[in-house]
């Protein structure tokens, strides 16, 4: 399943400056690994020791917030949009 | 004279030097500016204050500009109102209310905050301003770039209020609606921030913008005769307004400057339909479980508040609570205030009343107490919500008006 990731600046320096990758992969935890396969120390900026996302990183699959889906194990349809996007302030 | 010393992350302790910047770089926690206390304490005192402009520059060291302001002159200084009658009526004997709804130039709290992101983003050298808003922030940036000529974005949801978006575009801004939620739209400015070199004022700004709000508990201390309350109840929306207030105590405390020590119970106030910190503090956890925002309560309508744990954090650490309010006692909050005091409130007002009035019943606020509710808004801003029985209607004669008065009489 062909997915496109929406990279945040911050995490750019991991993938040689990209915005944006594509993998394949059918869950969000999937995706995660094949983004730690091909940018090793990945997984660590996005996930805690534990296994759970940062306080401060949302993951959104077609603009859900993954937290209202599955969590990591979130399914993702073939050519869906999934966007890493940091915590942010109120206004 | 500039008393910054850096920025420093919460979570991992990394160190950044002062510059436009969202969050760590290592775990996107938010970052804090860190200061040079004791110099501060050194030039700042009661008497050096008190000898100051009414605004809120009268505690700029603990801001974090290196140069002088070019806006806000006007900005801060709101009355801090003894509110006998509204006491009354809900059971406390010692009740202030700190009131933004008249804070200049735009009626809320916003300015503070966005006063020191302007002055913050002109000398970064930024291009142009801009902020993701429900509204408040909106009005205020608008405001504020115009005064500092500095072009503005303004990203809102297409839901917002009609009185609000006219209050933003008159400043000459360009506005722009996002089909969505807050959240979405501060998700969109996130990837903004990534691509222009524009100061946005909730993003990349985030550290400095947050000390505006400090300065509201500043005011309180000081016009408390250097005091800080038994008790405040304040609104939350992303968490942070409700923990600078704290904050700022803290800071005045720590310089000395206060007569008592800081023994101020925190207690925060969301709407039912929007109440993630509310359901946290509840839990006795600073971990936030995201919602979906269904409220009329717009300017509170955050369902993923980045500063949520800090807020239930400085919450529970204070011995406070949190409550939340059904839409129908948010308006009951909002005409309470308005028929006691005569503030008229917007919607988030409503809520820190009524949340007030439940804290009470429920035995957490005892009537002695000396108890500040925070108003940060102005219900012209939010009169949508406000259904009313419109008026009598009467031929211009002196017989029939007698008629109405006499009815209305009786029925009161």
């Amino acid at each position: 399943m062909s997915l496109t990731i929406t990279i945040p600046t911050p995490l750019r320096r991991l993938t040689d400056g990209a915005d944006s990758v594509e993998v394949d992969a059918a869950t969000v935890s999937q995706a995660i690994d094949r983004l730690e396969t091909r940018y090793p120390g990945f997984r660590a900026r996005l996930c805690e020791d534990s296994g759970e996302l940062r306080r401060f990183i949302n993951i959104y699959v077609e603009g859900e917030d993954v937290r209202f889906l599955d969590n990591l194990a979130t399914r993702v349809a073939a050519g869906s949009e999934l966007s890493i996007v940091l915590a942010i302030a109120g206004g | 004279m500039s008393f910054i010393k850096g920025l420093k992350c919460r979570e991992c302790g990394r160190t950044y030097p002062k510059r436009p910047i969202a969050g760590c770089e290592d775990c996107f926690a938010p970052l804090e500016v860190v200061y040079d206390y004791d110099g501060i304490s050194r030039v700042l005192s009661r008497e050096v204050i008190a000898s100051r402009e009414k605004n809120l520059w009268r505690y700029r060291e603990l801001l974090p500009l290196d140069e002088e302001p070019v806006v806000g002159r006007s900005t801060g200084a709101t009355p801090l109102i003894r509110a006998g009658r509204l006491g009354r009526a809900i059971g406390l004997e010692n009740l202030y209310i700190k009131n933004d709804s008249v804070n200049a130039p735009t009626l809320s709290f916003k300015d503070r905050v966005t006063a020191v992101a302007i002055n913050k983003a002109k000398e970064f050298g930024l291009e142009a301003i801009g902020c993701a808003s429900t509204g408040n922030l909106a009005n205020s940036v608008a405001a504020n770039a115009a005064a500092a000529g500095l072009p503005a974005y303004i990203l809102i949801p297409d839901s917002l209020e009609p009185s609000k978006v006219i209050a933003t575009s008159i400043y000459g801004a360009r506005v722009i609606a996002v089909r969505g939620n807050y959240d979405d739209v501060n998700r969109l400015c996130c990837e903004i921030a990534d691509r222009h070199p524009w100061g946005l004022v909730n993003v990349n700004l985030r550290p400095f913008y947050g000390e505006g709000s400090k300065t509201f508990g500043y005011e309180i201390a000081e016009q408390l005769g250097w005091r800080a309350p038994d008790t405040i109840i304040a609104p939350m929306a992303g968490g942070s307004l409700i923990t600078r207030i704290h904050k700022g105590l803290s800071e005045f405390e720590r310089l000395g400057l206060l007569d008592n020590k800081v023994h101020t119970r925190v207690y925060g106030a969301q709407a039912a339909g929007c109440n993630p910190i509310v359901d946290a503090v509840k839990r006795g956890s600073t971990d936030i479980k995201p919602v979906k925002p269904n409220t009329i309560a717009r300017s509170l309508a955050i369902g993923n508040p980045a500063d949520g744990y800090l807020a239930a954090n400085t919450i529970l650490e204070t011995d406070g609570w949190a409550e939340d309010v059904t839409d129908a006692e948010i308006v009951d909050g909002i005409r309470l205030l308005a028929e006691t005091e005569g503030i008229f409130t917007e919607t988030a007002g409503g809520v820190t009343v009524a949340v007030t009035k439940k804290l009470i019943d429920q035995g957490r606020i005892t009537p002695d107490e000396l108890t500040v509710i925070a108003i940060t808004g102005n219900g012209l801003k939010t009169q949508e919500a406000v259904q009313l029985a419109p008026p009598v209607v009467i031929d211009p004669r002196i017989s029939q008006f007698e008629r109405v008065v006499s009815s209305l009489t009786a029925a009161a």
